[in-house]
């Protein structure tokens, strides 16, 4: 017989987090499970995650190629190796947001650790990033586009940080979105102002000169130095025809603002568990 | 034997939200608004293992709220409840089905949400599926089930997850006769498997029927925790209690056994030379307003009748019937339990079956009553009495005729 399980109004943070710890397999499950849903009864099925960026790229390879001379060479390149990990974050933070409401059958009759529910938003977003990877990588050998081999060793850290802040958003405003579900559109607003504050369509170092301003409250945006990651390491290109694109910072420098960033969101993480706990408690009645 | 589920002092406050806007909300952020309820207050209480239990009350009484609350579904606002050994909850059956996974992802998904490993469940995966009986379809989308599919698979999973605790909210009442059976049957399995049960439902006689014990709540607060009989007497005195239906069966004194004295009775009809008498029953009692004082019926009042039946050796398969006739023996009216769709518990020693009938709707006149006790296809007939009680009714003479039909004339 397993231990006995105590039911109380305010479960002890550790019991918690050992809790979700103990529903790996469910999150992968739900995880599996949203995958199927989404492409369940399509012929072409995963293919469509990986034609939205190829898309992206033939669309931008000629009218920034062809059309519009923007001065940044393999334009395509450029935003997709910024924009595929901000599709990461805004599509795990939207989707984890109404993951609670969505499943408020499951949550009004099981007893599971809820957290599960917006995490495996998250996961299967990241699923959708590797797919969509895998368009970028064919894109840059098709490019022939050298990637900086030294920073590309961040890149899986700056991913895990990257998936922890959109685990601490999401379990946060999942919460939330219960008793207001006004948040989720404003979530739908902020992430769209949100993207226009990355540097993903605009280039870092054409709005933020070198210890200006505007580059430290650029900075105080926590995907900021995710992007630039993912983009020094991939388009690798500093420079464009008409100036600075990317800053010129060395390995270090951006690994130690991608580990602020990761403290920042682990942080975070611990206030949203404190804040999901205080609330889950009566999901099974709001929902 | 130790407690399976330990309750201690659980309270749990809902707070009333009335539809409030954006700007409402934000301006009474932090601040205690709305109206508080209380759905339970300071219950207590400590459930043994392997035991059966039944929560009833009315609707509002908080009897679901303290399931979910067990569960884990809901946390109390304040208190305690330990529950020791895996629990199952079967609140609604089938509960994050995916309509548009097939019913065997549906199975390793429900399964895996309830708590078990992907091994767990695939090793229970074939019980699981021969207890739905859906071999056929289980890699056909759950969409394309019907609902009695969809409840079968679900109440499948719940049972085949191996629980310690299994706590069951009038998931019972759905799917037809013969699942229904199959579930009760599984339910009586867990009992003597030395499982514990919690039990919610307002259908008194499922509570009789499987439970040793009894908790009624009322408002929130624990007002009996008993055996069934003495509990279920409490619920229907707080049911009638304020609408001012009095319960008759709540009435003391004496009761009418209505038997026909043997100088009257007739010689053994046919169904009874053909009665086993495994199960016999021993009394009828009638039960009526003033039936200490009186030898009849008043037409339209409240007549309730006692059977008192026994076994010496248990009988598991029993339904009991009852016909009125009329005073040249034609039937008037005759039904049984299985009509009325209650299933009685196996005959252990001595039961009692209670039939009530809220007014009776008889004019005037002598009436007989035969009963019978058989098994549920009506294969064996264990016991039966032939037309051997007698009630009579006194009535107004507005009317002739056997039945009390409600009638009002008035000029066109």
């Amino acid at each position: 017989m397993s231990a006995p399980v105590v039911v109380s109004a305010r479960p002890s943070l550790p019991s918690r987090v050992r809790r979700v710890w103990h529903s790996r397999e469910l999150l992968v499950g739900l995880i599996r499970k949203e995958l199927k849903v989404k492409y369940k009864n399509s012929v072409l099925g995963f293919a469509w995650s990986m034609l939205n960026p190829a898309l992206y790229l033939l669309v931008f390879w000629f009218v920034f190629e062809k059309v519009l001379r923007n001065g940044v060479p393999r334009f395509p390149i450029f935003l997709l190796s910024g924009l595929l990990v901000w599709n990461l974050f805004s599509v795990a933070v939207g989707s984890a947001t109404s993951a609670m409401v969505d499943n408020a059958g499951l949550v009004k009759k099981v007893a599971f650790a809820r957290e599960v529910l917006p995490l495996a938003s998250v996961g299967a977003a990241v699923v959708h990033f590797f797919l969509q990877l895998v368009v970028l990588v064919l894109a840059l050998v098709g490019f022939r586009n050298d990637v900086a081999v030294g920073y590309v060793a961040l890149l899986p850290l700056a991913l895990v940080v990257t998936i922890l802040l959109a685990a601490a958003l999401g379990v946060l405003l999942c919460a939330l979105n219960v008793y207001l579900r006004d948040i989720k559109h404003i979530v739908e607003l902020l992430m769209l102002a949100w993207f226009w504050f990355t540097p993903i369509v605009w280039q870092f170092r054409s709005l933020a000169e070198p210890g200006s301003l505007a580059e430290r409250l650029a900075l105080f945006n926590p995907v900021t130095p995710i992007v630039l990651t993912f983009q020094r390491a991939l388009y690798a290109r500093l420079n464009g025809d008409s100036g600075a694109i990317l800053p010129d910072w060395t390995v270090a420098h951006h690994l130690a603002l991608v580990l602020a960033v990761g403290a920042f969101a682990l942080v975070l993480l611990v206030v949203a568990e404190v804040v999901f706990g205080r609330l889950e408690g009566d999901f099974a009645e709001e929902l | 034997m130790g407690h399976a589920i330990e309750i201690r002092q659980v309270s749990k406050r809902f707070r009333l939200r009335h539809e409030k806007s954006l700007k409402e909300r934000v301006l009474s952020f932090g601040r205690d608004t709305g109206e508080v309820f209380w759905a339970l207050r300071d219950v207590d209480a400590a459930i043994d293992q392997g035991s059966t239990v039944g929560l009833i009350g009315h609707n509002g009484s908080g009897k679901s709220t303290l399931l979910k609350c067990i569960a884990g579904i809901l946390r109390p606002t304040t208190g305690t409840i330990t529950t020791t050994g895996r629990v199952a909850a079967l609140l609604e059956l089938g509960a994050g089905f995916q309509p548009d996974l097939t019913g065997r992802e549906n199975v390793f998904l429900n399964g895996s949400i309830l708590g078990l490993t992907r091994r767990e469940i695939a090793r229970h995966f074939d019980d699981i599926v021969a207890f739905s009986e859906l071999e056929q379809f289980i890699d056909t989308q759950v969409k394309h089930y019907s609902s009695g599919m969809f409840v079968r698979l679900g109440f499948a999973v719940a049972v085949n997850l191996d629980p310690d605790i299994l706590l069951i909210d009038e998931v019972l009442a759905v799917g037809d006769e013969a699942f229904q059976r199959k579930c009760l049957d599984r339910v009586r399995e867990f009992q003597r498997e030395g499982r514990t049960i919690v039990f919610v439902t307002h259908a008194v006689s499922q509570v009789q029927e499987i439970c040793e014990r009894a908790i009624v709540l009322d408002h929130g607060n624990v007002v009996a925790d008993d055996e069934p009989t003495e509990a279920i007497a409490e619920f229907r005195d707080r049911l009638y209690a304020p609408s001012g239906i009095e319960g008759p069966e709540t009435r003391g004194g004496g009761r009418h056994t209505g038997a026909i004295t043997s100088s009257r009775a007739a010689p053994p009809s046919e169904m009874e030379l053909r009665a086993t008498k495994a199960v016999q029953i021993v009394a009828v009692e009638f039960e009526y307003p003033e039936c200490e004082s009186r030898g009849y019926v008043l037409a339209g009042d409240p007549f309730t009748i006692r059977v008192t039946y026994r076994a010496e050796r248990r009988v598991d398969d029993v339904m009991c019937g009852l016909g009125i006739h009329d005073s040249t023996g034609r039937l008037l009216f005759g039904s049984n339990t299985k009509f009325i769709g209650v299933a009685l518990p196996p005959v252990e020693h001595e039961l009692v079956v209670v039939f009530r009938f809220e007014s009776l709707s008889l004019l005037g006149g002598d009436y007989r009553v035969s009963f019978a006790i058989q098994n549920y296809d009506e294969s064996v007939t264990y016991d039966w009495l032939e037309q051997r009680h007698q009630i009579s009714v006194l009535a107004n003479d507005r009317a002739h005729g056997v039945v009390a039909l409600q009638m009002t004339v008035e000029p066109a």
